[in-house]
């Protein structure tokens, strides 16, 4: 593929299409700034500040952006609680929020994924190692328009009184799409 | 097109295998062709519909056996042959065998990446009143349009309650075509599991999936 690659893109560059210089600044993007960090800290600020929490639950894309992130449209914050888990797919295709967490895993554009997530989102809970209490709802979201979902997980116990940044540290990938759960704060305290 | 792509409940798939880990890409040229599909639909030749639409028009062998980039590289190679922006020749060459065209946009360089970056807006005015509101119960329509179009299979025919209301968007199934965007309200309608897939399923799973107005019909 290596080769093809390169054979194409030397094509591109020498129709004038293409300036192989903003292919770098594209890849380096995605590499190094856009990530799940992104969204850590929107979940670590609106379990720290409930004005926040409500406002990205009604607005996702205007909340975000008041924190100075670069957001697109149509961003839509689901909350887990104690009754209800929130999973994200996309079935038709790989839709997934890169603003907030950078480009997904192989896992999620898998044809495992997306065929069972909305069928048997237990069971792929399980390739995960995640069981959740048999009573809870699960809702999964599929992204099949231009609205992109982001999992508001549940903020762990014992971490009351910590900073944002030291909540941020709880928040991985996985539990912004809803396939994992956060850090337990004795994890990283 | 109820095509290969459309994966939302068929088995065989085996597990899920996440990788620890996991590099954003995991080959150099995976990135490249991520960024060249990128500069390209900036360049105004095709829209993220028609995009989208070039990777299920692979042949169903060729999509469960190529990876995701190799997907996006031959979607790519095709959508620009198919545009007269290069030639199979050319490919089949693995050079240049003549002069570009003029690109819409000219040539896409460093100044154009923030743009490409940042997520497109699709939301649009609307002229006419929305038919549906949150709590009505409606039936996905049973339809199989032979091109694009974002009602996955595995809802069709059946009966969700409208959950949220997004207000008008962009509707895929006109401008894959290149028919202008004709915008329509776009829903999100959830699905009990039972509804879904029967009664042996999971009854604590809801389903929601977000549905432009023409897919729904009153139940």
């Amino acid at each position: 593929m290596q080769l093809r690659v390169r054979a194409l893109e030397n094509i591109l560059t020498q129709k004038g299409y293409i300036d192989p210089a903003a292919l770098d600044v594209i890849v380096e993007a995605y590499e190094t700034k856009i990530g799940p960090h992104i969204g850590a800290r929107v979940v670590a600020k609106a379990w720290n500040d409930l004005a926040f929490k409500q406002a990205l639950l009604e607005e996702g894309t205007k909340a975000v952006g008041s924190l100075g992130h670069q957001v697109g449209d149509h961003l839509v914050v689901v909350a887990n609680t104690p009754q209800r888990h929130n999973m994200v797919v996309c079935t038709l295709c790989s839709c997934y929020p890169w603003d907030v967490l950078g480009l997904p895993p192989v896992w999620y554009k898998s044809a495992a994924y997306r065929s069972r997530a909305v069928k048997e989102p237990r069971s792929v809970l399980a390739d995960f190692g995640v069981a959740l209490p048999p009573t809870t709802e699960i809702r999964l979201w599929d992204s099949t328009a231009e609205t992109r979902f982001l999992v508001l997980p549940m903020r762990p116990p014992q971490s009351d009184g910590w900073s944002e940044d030291k909540l941020a540290t709880l928040v991985t990938r996985d539990c912004m799409i809803g396939i994992g759960l956060p850090k337990k704060a004795s994890e990283v305290a | 097109m109820d095509g290969i792509h459309d994966m939302g409940g068929m088995d065989g798939f085996g597990k899920v295998d996440p990788e620890p880990n996991e590099p954003v890409f995991h080959e150099d040229w995976e990135g490249r062709v991520l960024a060249m599909n990128s500069a390209m639909r900036a360049s105004g030749s095709w829209n993220i519909d028609m995009g989208r639409y070039g990777i299920e028009l692979l042949p169903p062998h060729v999509y469960l056996a190529s990876s995701y980039y190799k997907r996006w590289f031959l979607r790519l190679e095709h959508m620009l042959i198919q545009r007269d922006l290069i030639g199979a020749d050319e490919i089949a060459a693995g050079r240049l065998l003549r002069p570009g065209m003029i690109l819409n946009h000219g040539t896409f360089t460093v100044a154009d990446v923030e743009g490409v970056l940042r997520r497109g807006s699709f939301g649009r005015p609307t002229p006419a009143a929305a038919r549906f509101k949150p709590g009505d119960r409606v039936r996905a329509r049973n339809i199989h349009p032979r091109t694009h179009t974002r009602l996955p299979r595995y809802v069709r025919g059946h009966v969700g309650v409208i959950e949220r209301l997004h207000g008008a968007h962009v509707f895929p199934d006109s401008t894959v075509l290149g028919k202008g965007e004709d915008p329509q309200w776009l829903y999100t309608v959830c699905f009990d599991s039972q509804e879904l897939w029967g009664t042996d399923a999971d009854p604590t799973v809801k389903v929601c999936v977000d549905a432009f107005e023409p897919y729904l019909e009153q139940v």
